[in-house]
């Protein structure tokens, strides 16, 4: 129960279909989506593969909640080996089509080897097939998004495709379902795109049943009236979004600028939730046209917009002057303040692009806000840049980037190698913000010290969904912490972590923890499925999954020299703002961290922590 | 002396007239703290959750006592939250 209890195994070199019981022994100890999808890759994944070869597979996988109606159930994941970072990857998307995969009655798709011609999947319920997508192939997300509706006459079919990028293999290249819901991180989409699966396209006609009825409603009901009585997921999130965090992130001096050389955007202001809502004054209206849901959340922070018919970037090109997502912060921060850029209608036009094309914003931004500094500081010039003039600030210098980089033209391709590969080969590594060469986000540990740790110490390299301690840093949640101090965060990050691997795991939307503990969480998961899930085993199970990430990428070659940061952020202090004069603090957290994880001073799990964890 | 109030999100409206976007230039007397502050513009007291002096929080049982100086900023939200 909350499970089909089915997964599809996809061959994709052979071209077969194979069905198999999901694992219920795995089930219970790593729960579902992250946690028991990461299981079955380090079992069957070696470290050392290629990630950009046959031998990687690609999973996607529901959570037992997914496609309940639990709130925010309709969570899936991908789990892969990661080709920007060499470490495993789990990137998590919403929208619609985890919940259809339930439907059609499978729990997990695993696609293994690679398909010798362009391919896409069907799965209609139980009829699966592998179909030829020449037709498809070289088409962005959207256009492969209508014509495989169109193809099956069924607009109830919900897409999962990579775009030009992912075709491309650029190494930040991500998968889209739903038109703008995106597995982002890690360059999932150019595994996809190097196993020659162009979309997935799911469309259900089944149920998903739950353990105990009547709990579980009465579970989940608890669970939607506590969201909707608190005043971030119940007014905070669904009227300013996420976005409303630039101002609160640039005034709290953690806002990392001009690929970090400052710690406050002085145009943040221009780029924020508020001037999204605010009139134009070409036209009179907001960019923000209005927020929107995942399948079955009651939160709907997402944020869809309309780009000014007469803004430079689309004046000529009716075909973008519909509404769509964006911006969300991460994506308005890396696009914006990354790179010093205040057009907010052009920053909306690249997160289109992104979308349309299958990029993460936020590498492929900090990684133009790194190209930049490359470019001002001489190091690049007009020759190697194909004529953009790429100077902080240059809203037409981003545009030509993103135009140019999911289809790997030009100084394009050397962007889709990402900012730690772009800055090696120009002699400049130190330029990278990058964590096991994965970009970091909008959260810069000079000002928020915790997120340093979580950053140097996160199993897909730098990023902030893996341990979310701003929420306490700065948001105050569930109690404040001092962002400036180093004392007490190496618990605090752990803590996170290991709560967030399991609601990872569970189908839920992490954002529900800015209202829910694992209080409200478990006996929604326990009333769904078999297995006892108490709070205790949540973070039992969240414990075991970080641990089993790590060994898979102590396995495939990272150490305890990869939990580092920037060296920018560990000895350039910040220059204005609560945290000027400070450096992070990762010295002062690291060793602690590793003690209270059970592992040793070389970051190595324990004997005695695997026997305890049972991974 | 001058002080920079900023009101963010649903607070914006609690602003003075002549404020732009989310920022206005205010004269405020000596010995001004940040809740009567914010108290003399009528920002709801249970809606100010974050609340910045300078870039640094205040918890709500320390803005009776605070003072703010001439050139401070002050930036105050509701409940919010992103990621």
């Amino acid at each position: 129960m909350g499970w089909t209890g089915k997964i599809l195994r996809i061959d994709l070199t052979n071209g077969t279909v194979n069905t198999e019981a999901l694992n219920m022994e795995w089930a219970d100890k790593y729960l579902g989506q992250r946690g028991l999808a990461s299981k079955y890759l380090v079992e069957e994944v070696d470290p050392k593969a290629d990630p950009l070869g046959p031998e990687n597979k690609l999973i996607m996988a529901t959570g037992p909640l997914t496609g309940t109606c639990a709130s925010t159930g309709g969570r899936y994941s991908v789990i892969t080996k990661g080709p920007l970072t060499g470490a495993i990857a789990c990137s998590n998307s919403g929208g619609y089509f985890g919940a259809e995969l339930k439907f059609a009655g499978w729990d997990m798709v695993i696609f293994e080897g690679q398909s010798p011609k362009p391919v896409y999947v069907t799965i209609f319920d139980d009829d699966v097939q592998i179909r030829d997508a020449g037709g498809l192939w070289g088409k962005s997300v959207w256009e492969a998004d209508k014509k495989i509706k169109s193809d099956h006459q069924d607009q109830m079919i919900h897409v999962a495709a990579i775009g030009v990028a992912g075709e491309n293999e650029v190494l930040y290249s991500c998968i889209v379902n739903d038109l703008h819901r995106a597995a982002g991180r890690s360059g999932v989409g150019a595994v996809m795109g190097n196993k020659n699966l162009k979309a997935v396209a799911v469309r259900g006609t089944g149920g998903v049943k739950v353990k105990d009825f009547k709990t579980f409603m009465d579970a989940t009901n608890a669970g939607k009236k506590v969201l909707k009585d608190n005043a971030v997921t119940g007014q905070g999130l669904p009227a300013f979004g996420t976005q409303v965090l630039m101002n609160v992130i640039n005034e709290a001096g953690a806002m990392p600028t001009r690929n970090g050389k400052d710690v406050q955007f002085e145009s943040a202001n221009d780029i924020s939730a508020e001037a999204m809502a605010e009139p134009r004054r070409s036209d009179g209206k907001p960019n923000l046209l209005t927020n929107q849901a995942c399948f079955g959340c009651t939160i709907a922070c997402g944020r869809i917009s309309k780009i000014d018919e007469t803004h430079y970037t689309v004046q000529n090109k009716p075909e973008y002057w519909h509404a769509s997502g964006g911006l969300e912060y991460e994506a308005a921060w890396a696009l914006g303040s990354a790179t010093g850029i205040k057009d907010l209608e052009g920053l909306t036009y690249v997160n289109f692009i992104c979308n349309e094309q299958g990029l993460d914003p936020i590498t492929f931004g900090a990684t133009v806000g790194a190209a930049m500094e490359l470019y001002e500081t001489g190091v690049i010039d007009d020759k190697i840049t194909g004529g953009i003039e790429l100077k902080f600030g240059s809203s037409e210098a981003l545009v030509k980037c993103v135009e140019l980089t999911g289809k790997a033209e030009g100084f394009g391709k050397e962007l889709g190698l990402g900012s730690k590969r772009l800055t090696e080969k120009y002699g400049k590594p130190e330029l990278s913000m990058t964590v096991k060469g994965q970009e970091f986000p909008a959260y810069d540990p000079r000002g928020i010290q915790g997120m340093g740790l979580t950053y140097a110490t996160s199993n897909r390299g730098a990023c902030h969904l893996r341990g979310y301690t701003v929420a306490s840093e700065i948001l105050g949640i569930p109690e404040k912490t001092d962002p400036l101090e180093t004392d007490g965060k190496p618990g605090l990050v752990k803590a996170f972590q290991d709560a967030t691997a399991a609601v990872d795991s569970s189908g839920l939307c992490v954002f529900t923890t800015f209202a829910w503990t694992l209080e409200d969480i478990a006996p929604q998961v326990d009333a769904a499925v078999e297995g006892n899930w108490t709070v205790d085993k949540m973070l039992e199970v969240g414990e075991r999954i970080w641990n089993m990430e790590r060994i898979f990428n102590n396995k495939a070659g990272f150490t305890a020299a990869d939990d580092n940061l920037p060296e920018r952020l560990l000895k350039d202090a910040a220059k204005t703002g609560p945290a000027k004069g400070l450096v992070a603090g990762l010295d002062k957290m690291l060793p602690e961290y590793y003690d209270l994880r059970g592992w040793t001073q070389e970051g190595v799990p324990t004997n005695e922590t695997l026997e305890r964890l049972a991974v | 002396m001058q002080v920079t109030l900023k009101l963010f999100a649903s607070l914006t409206p609690f602003l003075p007239a002549g404020a732009e976007r989310n920022a206005a230039q205010i004269e405020v007397a000596d010995g001004t703290t940040i809740l009567s502050l914010l108290d003399s513009y009528n920002v709801p007291r249970e809606h100010c959750h974050l609340v910045m002096l300078n870039g640094v929080y205040h918890a709500p049982e320390a803005r009776g006592s605070v003072p703010v100086s001439d050139g401070d900023h002050l930036a105050v939200w509701p409940p919010v939250a992103g990621g």
